[in-house]
């Protein structure tokens, strides 16, 4: 059948500057660079190009420049490119159409309407250069209140499991399987020098990443693959997943082709064949099994972890928290509608759920007025973006952060939404061994610890101006957060009062 | 060591579960454990759940009623339970062995990757749901008694036998919907079960010598623990359902 799609992006090459050197051919996993042997040209085709960068920035001579197709349909509010080319999609192939990252679509980002105080006169901001920051974080169950022995002083109340993180960052579930184990282990090492958390996803834990296991949040989903009492002893923390923000409700499937023999063997399944993850757990149908699996868990590791329950954020997320945390949960996770995956329906991705600011208010207020707030920590992903949405987020009420696409994008991916296609140039979603080489886990490493070490100044720089010298005190704080160009609903969902008043 | 081939003899402890809770039971049992007891009968078993988790390789024999989650991420540990067991059975057992000497309720070895289950009589629902293989780590569960529907839903390894011994002549198995989204592992059904039974995704074929060499050896086992006779229940028609594609949901997207 002939396409009728056109082509999304332009190649321009620079026939000045173009040496036909030929790298743009061989880096591009998505065949749209070729060599032309009889004309001695190298050439592109067009309708393979996904945007992602790899041959602009891999020319040594800069001649290539890809842009987005400019020739356009003819006007139409309602009937835009993307809604008219996923019809033709559709009816090229009568397929759902799959995609990767987090929604495209213009939501509002609540980030960019909230706004961070300072200190002015009458009180001092604190200067981070030369004053202790302390940016720890500990993650777990806190008690009701602390008794200390009058005389010792020493802690009588038991206090249980808790995580302390050197940042309140850490890296998000993201599987062996989805993503290439050179970049898994770029995850690993580079959470465990920072001082924080990565997470295994849904795809058991490979035996070459034993070692970072210390960091490690070992992920119990509805798939169970490679679940078995070392792996969650192994882990700092073992983590639920009911729900993701990219897919809220479904459950997820790695194609045969892409369970190699290594994947294989973290995940325990035969080779070749699906990994489906079920929509729901199976053992859990309601708020009390989910207490069950949490004490199960509990028991398999001796009550030596705390377990943590991940859910998207959707409508009623505040009473399913609440829900969670009288579950025995002890850390809870929410993922929001701008939360990416490696594959899932669009029209899943980019319809359904709630943005993370909104569900982070009202899971927060809600657990803080049933007076349950300590009981739980709560950790927000699905859209952090920048240090700034960070410190947000904790003056929100959230006590840590996950990031996801953040990390890959230090890694080099540029965002194509192709992670589903297991082409990705960049070596990051993908197990072809060819292309998984292009990240080299030490190169890796440094680039994310970079990142969260940039974070981190700025963070420090953003609290020393609000006077504050803990991220403890910026916690839940919301008077150090105002409101731009929102709607009184919006300001009363998250809390916060409008710049001015 | 030298094997003298004397059976040696475990060192065995008695616990009265009567009162008390899931947690006191698990540390008791740890305890119990830790001090080197390879063999524990605990009686007057309540509704206490997650018996046999996190205990690594011990003999259990429970009397009374053991509650949901029964060996729940076990990892080698052996479980006689002289009674019904309840939902959740074996969940995600990756080894070991649960002898059931009575019913068992729904979801009984949700996702298990290995280990052995024996039920003398009835199952619930979604028996088997998600169970899978793993080299020789290979999942079997015989139902001496009939299934609720979703037996061996999204199956993805291991073997599972219905036997269905306490139907009437002629009579078809109780489940529908057997084997829904089926794409790994082996089903053996005994007696009849007609087409509209089965998930979409199923094939069924006659049992040819390599499926009976295996069911025999299952069957032999599951026997000998309920002192039935192999033979005989050997002698009616198995059929053998088996997933027609590794990959029943592959056409559902355009990329």
């Amino acid at each position: 059948m002939k396409t009728y799609l056109p082509p999304k992006f332009i190649i321009e090459r620079d026939q000045y500057r173009c040496t036909q050197c030929q790298a743009c051919v061989s880096q591009c996993s998505f065949d749209a660079n070729y060599y032309d042997a009889g004309d001695d040209e190298v050439r592109s085709r067009e309708e393979n190009c996904v945007g992602c960068h790899r041959c602009v920035v891999f020319c040594p001579t800069n001649a290539i420049t890809v842009r987005e197709n400019p020739s356009s349909y003819r006007r139409n509010e309602s009937w835009t490119h993307e809604a008219i080319e996923d019809i033709i999609k559709q009816s090229e192939t009568g397929g759902m159409l799959l995609t990767g990252m987090g929604t495209d679509k213009g939501y509002p980002i609540f980030w960019d309407h909230l706004l961070l105080n300072a200190s002015q006169v009458t009180n001092p901001s604190i200067d981070p250069l030369r004053e202790p920051m302390e940016l720890t974080t500990y993650l777990g169950q806190k008690p009701d209140m602390v008794k200390l022995t009058p005389d010792s002083m020493d802690i009588e109340t038991e206090i249980t499991n808790q995580i302390k993180l050197d940042i309140p960052i850490m890296l998000t579930a993201m599987s062996y399987g989805a993503i290439s184990l050179n970049t898994q282990k770029s995850l690993a090492r580079a959470a465990t020098e920072a001082g924080t958390l990565w997470n295994t996803g849904e795809g058991g834990l490979h035996p070459s990443l034993r070692k970072y296991a210390n960091n490690m949040v070992a992920q119990v989903a509805s798939g169970r693959f490679g679940v078995h009492s070392e792996y969650l002893n192994m882990a700092r923390v073992v983590e639920i997943k009911i729900g993701q923000g990219a897919k809220p409700g479904i459950g997820g499937h790695l194609p045969g082709e892409k369970v190699s023999l290594d994947v294989s063997a973290t995940r325990m399944i035969p080779q070749g064949t699906d990994a489906l993850s079920p929509a729901p757990q199976h053992d859990i149908y309601s708020i009390e099994d989910l207490s069950q699996l949490i004490y199960a868990l509990k028991e398999a590791t001796n009550y030596t972890k705390p377990i943590s329950v991940k859910i998207a954020a959707v409508h009623n997320s505040a009473a399913i928290a609440s829900g969670m945390v009288r579950a025995g949960a002890d850390i809870i996770v929410l993922d929001g509608l701008r939360g990416s995956t490696g594959a899932t329906p669009k029209i899943i991705r980019d319809n359904v759920g709630i943005p993370i600011e909104l569900a982070l208010a009202a899971v927060d207020e809600r657990l803080r007025k049933e007076g349950i707030r300590n009981k739980a920590s709560v950790v927000v992903a699905g859209g952090i973006r920048n240090s700034g949405d960070v410190t947000k987020a904790i003056a929100l009420g959230a006590d840590a952060v996950y990031i996801g696409t953040a990390a890959l994008v230090a890694l080099g991916c540029h965002v194509c939404q192709q992670c589903h296609t297991g082409k990705c140039a960049w070596g990051i979603c993908t197990t072809n061994v060819g292309l998984t080489k292009r990240i080299n886990p030490n190169i890796g490493t440094r680039r994310l610890t970079n990142l969260l070490n940039s974070w981190s100044l700025e963070i420090k720089d953003m609290l020393g101006g609000m006077g504050i010298n803990a991220i403890e005190s910026l916690r839940g704080n919301r008077l150090h957060l105002r409101g731009v160009g929102l709607s009184d609903t919006e300001l009363k969902i998250l809390g916060v009062r409008a710049a001015g008043s | 060591m030298k094997n003298t081939g004397e059976k040696k003899k475990l060192s065995s402890t008695q616990v009265n579960a009567s009162g008390m809770t899931t947690r006191e039971l698990s540390c008791t049992l740890r305890e119990i454990v830790a001090d080197g007891s390879e063999r524990i009968e605990i009686h007057n078993t309540c509704g206490q759940r997650y018996i046999g988790t996190g205990l690594g390789a011990v003999q259990l024999d429970i009397y009374g009623i053991p509650g949901n989650d029964l060996g729940a991420f076990m990892d080698g540990a052996e479980i006689t339970v002289h009674g019904n067991a309840q939902d959740g059975c074996g969940n995600t057992m990756n080894a070991g062995k649960i002898i059931i000497h009575g019913n068992a309720g729904d979801i009984l070895g949700l996702s298990a990757r290995g280990g052995k289950v024996f039920v003398k009589g009835n199952v619930g629902y979604r028996t088997g749901i998600h169970m899978k293989e793993y080299y020789e780590q290979k999942p079997v569960m015989v139902i001496g008694g009939t299934a609720q529907d979703f037996f061996g839903e999204y199956m993805a390894g291991g073997i599972l036998v219905l036997l269905g011994l306490n139907l009437q002549e002629g009579e078809r198995q109780k489940a529908n919907f057997i084997g829904t989204g089926m794409h790994g592992g082996i089903i053996y059904v005994r007696g009849k079960v007609e087409a509209f039974q089965l998930g979409k995704e199923l094939g069924t074929a006659d049992l040819n010598e390599e499926d009976y060499d295996v069911l025999r050896k299952i069957i032999n086992e599951f026997a000998s623990y309920f002192g039935d006779d192999a033979q005989e229940i050997l002698k009616c028609q198995f059929t053998k359902l088996y997933p027609l594609y590794l990959r029943p949901y592959g056409k559902l997207y355009a990329y």
